[in-house]
């Protein structure tokens, strides 16, 4: 038996594997910093042309060739806070729903089904937003909304249907899922002997939920808030086809507005010009950074809470 | 006393009561929005849907059968490259860096990375494999997908790797096996259930991603067979037809959404059968 | 009776904290040498090293000397892998693989170059008959490892580590997770196995190292108190914290 050759063989073979392994696991770094570079790059001659006006300028005119990332941020920031204000409260009511009050039965079922729901693609909510909600808000909830609360100067504006509320809204419902799954997660770290020992004191149901599940579970709580407002934030097709692409700042939600992601969605495949297609970049690397520092906290305070959660 | 006690009482029922009619509230409109994939779906579907090529603008009738070949097509080429790539990184995590700062930091981007948006995706790869090569492609599209997949992959291969308990390793490194045989043929076959649910699962979240594919497999209203063509996909197709003026166009796309939707389902409760047979057995 | 293995000044270090201190002991062929010891005297530690199942885990670190046969195994260079398919383990616990029961066996036959169906199916069946398992599950090698029960699945793993035939057999609380039936037939099982191959068995069971060894090590501390032949170790121990042990005062 040629032992020495075929011994050979397995050391060289453990060298390869592991340098091929590892190959793999550094190219996921060096994609990251590939990425950055790129951006940054392709970046350039609106860097150069606009420098730091293209974050505080409004302008966005592709026969003059004048651009400004203002009302793209805004809009994308503007929306993505909508979306937390409305998915955060509706996700813990479905994560309490399903941890403390449902009937064990339905607990497993409806669980699922959320989960499944959070599988469903984006361009889906994206679509029916615009065939479906759009017409219907734009009939019977925005005609309403303007009436009692136009006075309110957020609350004015065209019952179009589309629009920063309508996609606010829109996103909220796709996040609504990812939020409520993580956090039915996160309930259920909760020890059960700590929940026992708040009703063993007498405590109903809500009081042991906001006393003892909440606070025990807070840093995971935001973590999973933070990591669905990397979602919204990152989002394109939710919000493309109902945000109304417009790149006018309105002070109105339900005036047509933009979104960084919406942008891109509709401007780049026309954008000849090589200004242009650089300001549409640029715009891409912005998004990244905001996204990249959101999803870094997100994951400090995740990583946080599963560090304390350890602890006896 | 009974005066507090009645307040706590009422203030339970009225805490439940509003978690119960906002869980009601988020759970009626996931379904409002499934029921009109199928209720404006089903009816788009017909023999031609699947087999026939678009017909020309504002005329009735063809299919989108292109479409379908294509996201098919972009998602094995995605699958092929992001599987293995992500597989073999998610064992240098779980086989050898462990606890290394090299392997702390490919976790730490490999967790950003799964979120990060995918529209930059897109035009990241339109920089890199667009714009140099002179046009849209279906390989630019692959790699795109690819890319989305790779850190889903290389978590979820680590994860379901660590569950091979290490003195299962050690007792076949005991018999004096290699340790690249040890991850081969041993820790990969333990794990290989685990590695499916994931590969499924990622194969669902690229099959319905449209942001990534808009610039770089962008769109084709013809067959395409070559890596080297533009290609049409579902998801490219749905934006497309719903923000075009036609009705024929709108019933295709929800056609389409139908399709996808479907399929991303099916994938997801295959992978969630595969988890749930394995802690049964 | 030769000397196997013939351990001088042996210290083991994990990262900053010493784990064994200044061990010397000898292990004879063909004999089963036990060692016992309250939790944590660095017992199991010191089995470990005999195959240097410790270079798996980054940070650690060996002094002195593991003579195997003639040749110092903690001198850098040493190929474990030839070792290790010289010094077999059994664990704790079974640790079968994720596959049949004959791949298991011939899992590592595979290792040593066996090519021929025939010949691999013939060592796997010696295998399974050396460590009594072969009338118990001759008609189900096709099934899965995980499928026998616990005492059936720790014989399988001594299987498969005596079908490679090594020289040395290292056994790790290999009856901790047993039934006294399963442990019993574990404890035949050596008595046979001592003809071939020499066995060294750490064990938390007095009884146990009393039955089956020849001779005794006692640890504490990560030093080796005392090491003696069995009888003389349970009936006349020369050392007060050996007698202290052995009689039940801690432990």
């Amino acid at each position: 038996m040629a032992f020495f050759e075929r011994h050979k063989a397995d050391k060289i073979g453990d060298a390869v594997f592991r340098g091929v392994s590892y190959f793999f696991a550094v190219l996921v770094v060096v994609l990251m910093l590939f990425i950055f570079a790129v951006l940054f790059k392709e970046s350039l001659p609106s860097i150069r042309k606009f420098g730091l006006k293209f974050l505080t300028s409004a302008a966005w005119d592709p026969v003059q060739l004048e651009f400004g990332a203002l009302p793209a941020i805004y809009g994308t920031i503007v929306s993505s806070i909508i979306a937390i204000v409305i998915a955060v409260p509706i996700s813990l009511g479905i994560a309490i729903f399903l941890t403390e009050m449902a009937p064990k039965g339905l607990r497993g079922p409806i669980g699922t089904a959320i989960e499944l729901l959070a599988s469903i693609p984006s361009i889906i909510y994206g679509m029916w937003g615009l065939f479906v909600f759009a017409p219907f808000l734009s009939d019977h909830i925005e005609p309403w909304i303007i009436d009692h609360l136009g006075f309110i100067p957020i609350f004015n504006g065209a019952p179009l249907g589309i629009g920063m509320l309508p996609a606010g809204f829109i996103l909220s419902i796709m996040i609504i899922p990812f939020i409520s799954s993580v956090s039915r997660e996160i309930f259920q770290m909760v020890p059960p002997i700590m929940k026992e020992s708040g009703y063993g004191v007498g405590a109903t149901k809500w009081e042991v939920i906001r006393k003892v599940v909440i606070p025990y579970t807070r840093s995971g709580l935001m973590g999973a808030v933070i990591l669905g407002l990397g979602r919204a934030l990152g989002e394109t097709m939710a919000v493309t086809f109902v945000i109304g692409n417009s790149h006018e700042i309105s002070k109105a939600l339900l005036d047509p507005a933009t979104s960084i992601s919406a942008t891109l969605a509709n401007e780049f495949t026309e954008a000849v010009d090589p200004v242009y297609l650089s300001s549409l970049v640029e715009l891409g690397l912005i998004l990244f950074v905001i996204t990249f520092i959101v999803l870094v906290f997100s994951k400090l305070l995740i990583g946080g809470f599963s560090y304390k959660g350890g602890r006896p | 006393m009974n005066f507090f006690y009645l307040r706590r009482k009422f203030y339970n029922i009225l805490a439940l009561t509003v978690s119960l009619l906002s869980a009601g509230f988020g759970i009626f409109f996931l379904f409002w929005i499934l029921k009109d994939v199928i209720s404006f779906g089903l009816p788009a579907l017909n023999g031609s849907f699947f087999t026939e090529l678009p017909a020309p603008p504002g005329a009735e009738g063809g299919g989108v059968a292109h479409a379908i070949l294509g996201t098919f097509f972009v998602t094995v080429v995605a699958t092929a490259i992001g599987v293995p790539s992500g597989i073999l990184a998610g064992t240098y995590l779980s086989e050898y860096g462990r606890k290394s700062k090299t392997a702390s930091t490919v976790r730490f981007l490999s967790d950003i990375l799964v979120s990060a948006p995918s529209i930059v995706i897109g035009v990241f790869v339109y920089a890199v494999l667009v714009k140099p090569f002179g046009g849209f492609s279906a390989i630019a599209g692959a790699v795109a997908l690819s890319i989305i997949m790779l850190p889903v992959i290389v978590r979820t291969a680590e994860e379901v790797l660590k569950l091979v308990p290490d003195a299962t390793r050690e007792a076949a490194l005991a018999l004096g096996a290699p340790h690249w045989k040890v991850t081969v043929q041993v820790v990969y076959r333990g794990a290989r259930r685990g590695i499916t649910t994931g590969v499924l699962l990622a194969v669902a979240r690229v099959s319905g991603e449209t942001a990534p594919l808009l610039f770089t497999s962008f769109n084709n209203s013809f067959w395409n067979f070559k890596m080297t063509e533009p290609t049409a996909t579902l998801t490219v197709t749905i934006f497309n037809y719903a923000l075009g003026p036609y009705e024929d166009w709108h019933t295709k796309a929800w056609g389409a959404a139908f399709l996808i939707t479907a399929s991303v389902l099916v994938l997801t409760v295959l992978a969630r059968l595969l988890v749930t047979r394995r802690s049964a057995g | 009776m030769n000397n196997k293995i013939n351990i001088k000044n042996l210290n083991f270090y994990y990262g900053e904290k010493q784990a064994l201190k200044n061990v010397n002991l000898i292990v004879r062929e063909k004999e089963i040498t036990a060692l016992i010891g309250p939790s944590g005297c660095g017992k199991t530690t010191f089995l470990r090293c005999l195959n240097r199942m410790h270079d798996l885990y980054p940070g650690n670190r060996y002094e002195g000397e593991i003579i195997l046969d003639g040749r110092n195994i903690l001198e850098k260079g040493l190929d474990l892998i030839k070792l290790r398919s010289k010094v077999g383990m059994v664990f704790q616990k079974p640790t079968p693989f994720p596959m049949s029961i004959y791949e298991n066996i011939a899992f590592g036959l595979k290792l040593l170059g066996f090519k021929k169906k025939k010949e691999i199916t013939e060592r796997v069946e010696k295998a399974l008959k050396d460590s009594a398992l072969w009338d118990e599950i001759k008609d189900r090698m096709g099934e899965h490892a995980l499928s026998l029960s616990g005492g059936q699945q720790q014989r399988l793993c001594i299987a498969r580590a005596v079908a490679v035939e090594p020289e040395v057999i290292l056994m790790d609380e290999p009856c901790s997770a047993l039934d006294p039936v399963a442990t019993a037939k574990i404890e035949d099982l050596m008595t046979d196995l001592k003809k071939n191959y020499t066995v060294v068995i750490v064990t938390h069971n007095m009884q146990q190292a009393a039955r089956v060894s020849e001779y005794t090590g006692f640890f504490m501390m990560g030093e080796v108190i005392e090491f003696d032949y069995t009888q003389k170790i349970f009936t006349a121990p020369s050392n007060k914290l050996t007698e202290d042990y052995i009689t039940g005062r801690f432990g």
